[in-house]
């Protein structure tokens, strides 16, 4: 039991983080389909830290290099996103799934050829991380506390009261429901998309390195982050684009797909004998059947996916 | 006054192959500078061997048979290619090509290996389990109104695992694989083409009536887009569904049956693979192939035309089948998918591509007008 709430909290975290992300990226109106790519990178970023880390570094100096790490590498990669769909106003969806495709992509050829570098029969793609992982736990009778629970948390709420509390927040969501508007009490459109689409950079990083670090102690890149940046997006979408609403709608996905690592735990769910591969599905069925339920009435953005233009009225 | 002649930079076909021939060369040099960056002793070779493939052998025999090889993946990959094409212009994301293209693998295997049906029904099982997954993503469009992206995404991981399940039960009890058709049921591989062209190919047993066949679907698809009605309703659905709508075109069904035919290419793109008995399905897999995503890759790089992915989908498996031969201790073979990911992303471009440049040559005509007119006001003074 304490085990598979352990297992919850922790999906649940990243599932906030991420969809965090795309929150913040839609409200300021572009469509962030590529965060699963962001977070790969946020994941190769966290990794390397922790691997190049010597194990002797302090835990706390650990925790933040590795944080920074994750939330510059998924910064800069959310930039191509930025720039080709502010700028250039190309197709968001089309640029999101190159993201995505990129993202693993560059990932493994990257860890390869590190791997290879250092010694030629290594052609593996896995980054292995078990003592730098101790750094983010806390055991408290039993129960793993993971200082990145902490961290969600934290961005929850920071992002309820930047979103709502804050000039900025209100600017930003301004643009997503009517950048024209927006702009015509002269609140710069394309900064404030900028904004967004860098801080779900930031979110999304940051999931990435929780997601890798969740469970296991080595991360194999050619996998990417198996489909959990649009579980954050369906998470978001069921959350109607409210911080509280995702947080709810992210405790309960997390909820199934913890089930799926410590479902031998449970004497009943073992007597089902049911596959593995059912409780893999769990995530994605209960999602699809959510969404079916809930996106009829759906609150998203006006203007998102729409590319800014000065002259359209 | 006379008719200006139009520049050949206006027409659209022009720019199109323009603008990919550009995508195509920065993803490349950006490949060519990442392989730099690993190893700058091999990068210049490795870049050579990716564009060559299979012309890397000396013999033209080899040549020949490798060819037919890379050909033999192209066919799955322009199906896929056309099912993300389909959906697109009826303005549908399909990502779910890749699931379809699951579905229609498993479907086709399980036919094939453990009922022993002939080649055709399992040709027809694959498009008919691609259709019926390509439909339930258009039912939740149409009813629910679930972003295709999301409800595609989730469907590609839940097949996944389903083909996994139901294709471990054909599956050789030593290792990870399914059984091989040659020896379970050599009626379900897809007969090969006449004896000269087999001969062409120097005997490769893999190149299967697949190939003309998935050409032809392609030629199909065009007719079909830009030459019958129902195409027709199906493009202006896309354009706006409210005034297809007003019409008197059933917008629902449109979406519908766009993604069951999307599903049904992709499906039977799968089938066209494994029932070469080319590969075997793995049924351990925990990612899903990329033959689906690399499938959005080759519609764009196409511009979005039936016959232009022809050529794309070529060059996109020319190039993943080039990947697998550069030197492994330097390099590794995912330099292909990173080159072709960020020509998929160089493709959001060329909306703004097209944009500057006729841009530039509307300026250009008319400063060139301009001087016309000068020169011509000019000549005017002189025979006054």
């Amino acid at each position: 039991m304490i085990l598979l709430s352990q297992y919850t909290l922790i999906f649940a975290s990243v599932l906030v983080l991420v969809a965090l992300g795309g929150c913040f990226s839609e409200h300021s109106g572009v469509i962030n389909i590529g965060l699963e790519g962001i977070m790969v990178m946020g994941a190769l970023g966290g990794a390397l830290m922790m691997k190049f880390l010597p194990d002797s570094t302090p835990a706390i100096a650990m925790i933040l290099l590795v944080v920074l790490a994750a939330i510059l590498l998924g910064m800069v990669y959310s930039l191509l996103l930025a720039v080709a769909a502010i700028n250039f106003k190309a197709d968001q969806t089309l640029v999101g799934t190159a993201m995505n495709l990129l993202g693993t992509a560059a990932a493994t050829v990257f860890v390869k050829a590190m791997n290879t570098a250092e010694s030629v029969d290594n052609v593996s793609s896995t980054i292995q991380y078990i003592n730098a992982k101790k750094a983010f736990l806390v055991n408290i009778g039993g129960f793993e506390f993971n200082w990145f629970m902490l961290m969600a948390l934290i961005a929850l709420v920071a992002a309820y009261v930047v979103l709502y509390k804050t000039r900025f927040g209100l600017r930003l969501m301004a643009c997503g429901e009517h950048p024209q508007a927006a702009d015509s009490v002269g609140i710069n459109v394309y900064k404030m998309r900028y904004a967004g689409v860098l801080i779900s950079g930031m979110l999304g990083g940051l999931g990435g390195i929780v997601y890798i670090t969740a469970g296991v102690s080595e991360w194999k890149f050619e996998n990417g982050v198996a489909g959990f940046g649009f579980l954050a997006l369906a998470v978001m979408i069921f959350g109607q684009w409210k911080p509280t609403r995702i947080a709810l709608a992210a405790l309960l996905f997390g909820f199934f797909r913890a089930l799926g690592n410590v479902y031998t735990g449970f004497d009943f769910l073992k007597a089902l004998e049911l596959p593995s591969s059912v409780y893999n599905m769990l995530p994605y069925i209960i999602s699809l059947v959510v969404l079916a339920f809930t996106s009829k009435k759906s609150r998203a953005p006006k203007a998102e996916g729409i590319p800014y233009d000065k002259g359209q009225r | 006054m006379k008719e200006q002649k139009r520049s050949l930079l206006r027409n659209n076909a022009v720019q199109s192959l323009l603008a990919s021939l550009l995508c195509i060369l920065i993803g490349l040099l950006v490949g060519y500078i990442v392989l730099l960056l690993i190893n700058p002793a091999g990068a210049g070779e490795a870049i050579v061997t990716i564009v060559k493939n299979f012309m890397t052998y000396s013999r033209r025999n080899a040549q020949l048979k490798y060819l037919g090889s890379t050909l033999v993946k192209t066919a799955p990959l322009l199906m896929c290619s056309l099912s993300v094409l389909f959906a697109y212009k009826v303005g549908l994301f399909n990502i779910g090509a890749a699931g379809q293209y699951v579905v229609g693998a498993g479907a086709s295997l399980y036919c094939a290996l453990a009922w022993g049906m002939p080649w055709y029904v399992c040709l027809l099982a694959a498009i008919v389990a691609g259709a019926a997954l390509g439909a339930v993503s258009g039912l939740l469009k149409a009813y629910c109104n679930v972003n295709e992206v999301i409800s595609c995404i989730m469907l590609n991981w839940i097949s996944l695992y389903m083909v996994n399940t139901l294709l471990s039960l054909v599956k050789e009890s030593a290792s990870p694989y399914t059984l091989t058709l040659a020896s379970t049921n050599p009626g379900a591989i897809l007969p090969a083409l006449p004896a000269f062209c087999m001969a062409w190919f120097s005997n490769n047993q893999y190149v299967t009536i697949a190939i003309p066949l998935s050409v032809l679907i392609a030629v199909a698809i065009w007719v079909l887009l830009e030459k019958t009605k129902l195409g027709y309703e199906l493009k202006a659905t896309g354009c706006n569904k409210f005034a297809a709508k007003y019409c008197g075109m059933r917008e629902n069904k449109n979406l519908i049956l766009t993604m069951a035919i999307a599903g049904a290419l992709a499906g039977m793109g799968a089938a066209m693979l494994f029932l070469t008995g080319f590969e075997q399905w793995q049924c351990t897999q925990s990612s899903i192939p990329g033959m689906g995503f690399n499938g959005i890759a080759a519609a764009f790089l196409g511009g979005l035309n039936p016959l232009g992915t022809v050529l794309s989908s070529y060059f996109i498996q020319h190039i993943t089948n080039g990947g697998a031969y550069v030197d492994k201790t330097m390099y590794s073979a995912q330099i292909s998918d990173f080159i072709s990911a960020l020509i998929i992303y160089l493709c959001g471009f060329v909306l703004f591509f097209k944009f500057a440049l006729n841009n530039w040559l509307d300026r250009r005509d008319e400063k060139r007008a301009k001087a016309a007119q000068a020169g011509a006001s000019q000549e005017g003074g002189k025979a006054e």
